[in-house]
């Protein structure tokens, strides 16, 4: 196989602490595993490294990021190396100065997530007392320190009506994106799988309001939509493909191919702390594992459509079939297609609401 | 509310502050980095960017590319104002008329 050409985005997950408790999370189920944190120091160095390699942009997330002190810090080295740097919080824990000093150390975008378009649905998921004001507030507070905004929404059974709400929502915040991104189930939205998936016919209506507004606000609010796997003929397109664009690195320093690679316990990762950046990226067995094509069985093997899916998600194929390296059960050509398609109608028919919200 | 630019020769087009062009020594070429978001414009592209300095209209981008290329300038104005309409729609590019 060919050695694979320079990443262009990471991930950088600072910390699991986080405020909220959505059962959406994609975190790890076992947090205390990877709770032991970096320093900065170690931090800095990461991303020296990274940087060297050709990363690009640096999405700094958690948990919460901004519960590390050393966020500035993070942000005005890479800003200093022409990284683009992309914050994603939970936005309850942020002040007008806070703000001021991250957009002065180069901060180049921030993304807030909002658990509903209202305050009930926002602590209903999120857990957190007053949240939606308290995002509103930050939203504002981004703007006024001229970053650019979006709005992330995640969207399960419990907001997919208010699907229309969050569009209005992202306009009147000012945002530049609004992301509606059906939740994907590994970590704890898999655990609260039952509790989540949506019904076929919101899903349906919520691919017309998304479109026709795409189509209205042209030029006026980018909405980028993530669909639903559960419901889909073909998979989601992994990454660029497994490990080729892009990495993550969580809190302890494990360097990942994705954010959810952990879930395949087959794997083993190396550690940042042990081994140079490079070297993992370059030959680290997780990563060689499924790069490229040669890993795939049939239908993939011999699939057109392979180049642009790459088969789909291996953790999604791991979760559902124990195999990783077979097709994602999102696509139609899947044996376990169907069974995918059952486990949403369980779930929507059995009406559970009981969540586990994500503690560490 | 904010409204959809519609661009004409006259429009003054920029790259806002949070996106950003530059030379990528690593791989030897430019790439726009934007939110979630990189390019790799081709040579023309980059051109036209380079030239999206909040100054100049539109007309102006279109002259100077013009000359640049030893093209006829009828001959290059709607592609441009295209690819600028296209980037502003993607909110890319800013626009003031
Ligand atoms: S999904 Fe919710 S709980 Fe998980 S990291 Fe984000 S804000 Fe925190
Ligand atoms: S068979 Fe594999 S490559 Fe083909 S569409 Fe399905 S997941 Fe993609």
């Amino acid at each position: 196989m060919p050695a694979p050409g320079p990443p262009i985005g990471m991930l950088a997950e600072l910390t699991y602490r986080c405020p909220l408790q959505c059962p959406y999370c994609s975190n790890p189920i076992d947090l205390l595993k990877a709770n032991r944190e970096l320093d900065t120091g170690t931090w800095l160095e990461i991303f020296a490294q990274a940087a060297d390699l050709g990363i690009l942009q640096v999405h700094l997330s958690g948990g919460e990021p901004t519960l590390r002190r050393d966020l500035e810090d993070i942000v005005a080295a890479l800003s200093k190396r022409a990284v683009y740097t992309n914050l994603i919080t939970a936005g309850v824990n942020l002040d007008g100065q806070r703000i001021g000093a991250l957009a002065a150390a180069g901060l180049d975008h921030v993304q807030i997530s909002f658990q509903g378009a209202s305050a009930e649905v926002t602590e209903l998921i999120g857990k957190y007392k007053n949240g939606f004001e308290k995002k509103l507030q930050t939203a504002r507070l981004v703007r006024e320190a001229r970053l650019p905004l979006t709005v992330n929404a995640p969207i399960h059974r419990h907001n997919i009506h208010q699907v229309a709400d969050f569009i209005d929502l992202a306009l009147q915040l000012d945002a530049d994106r609004l992301e509606i991104a059906n939740v994907q189930y590994y970590g704890w939205a898999y655990l609260n799988r039952a509790a989540l998936l949506p019904a076929l016919a919101d899903v349906e209506r919520q691919v017309e309001i998304v479109e026709a507004a795409r189509e209205n606000l042209k030029g006026i609010l980018n909405i980028d939509f993530v669909t639903p796997d559960y419901y889909a003929d073909y998979p989601k397109p992994c990454m660029g493909g497994w490990a080729q664009d892009a990495f993550v690195v969580i809190p302890d320093g494990t360097m990942l191919p994705c954010h959810a690679a952990q879930t395949i316990t087959s794997l083993e990762f190396d550690n940042l702390v042990d081994k140079p950046l490079a070297e993992i990226w370059q030959s680290s067995s997780a990563f060689e594992k499924y790069r490229g094509f040669d890993w795939m069985h049939e239908p993939c093997r011999s699939c057109p459509r392979k180049e642009l899916d790459h088969g789909g998600c291996r953790c999604q194929a791991f979760a559902v079939t124990g195999d990783a390296a077979a097709t994602d059960p999102a696509c139609i050509l899947s044996p376990h297609h169907d069974a995918l398609r059952q486990v949403a109608e369980a779930a929507v028919a059995e009406k559970s609401t009981e969540f586990s919200y994500r503690r560490i | 509310m904010r409204k959809r630019l519609m661009v004409t020769p006259d429009t003054v087009p920029r790259l806002p502050t949070h996106v950003r062009l530059q030379f990528d020594e690593l791989r030897g070429k430019w790439v726009v980095l934007a939110p979630e978001k990189v390019l790799w414009p081709d040579e023309i592209s980059v051109d036209i960017l380079k030239r999206c300095d909040g100054k100049d209209p539109a007309r102006d981008i279109v002259n100077g590319l013009a000359q640049e290329y030893a093209a006829d300038r009828s001959e290059i104005e709607a592609d441009v104002i295209e690819f600028i309409q296209d980037w502003s729609d993607k909110r890319l590019l800013t626009c003031e008329v």
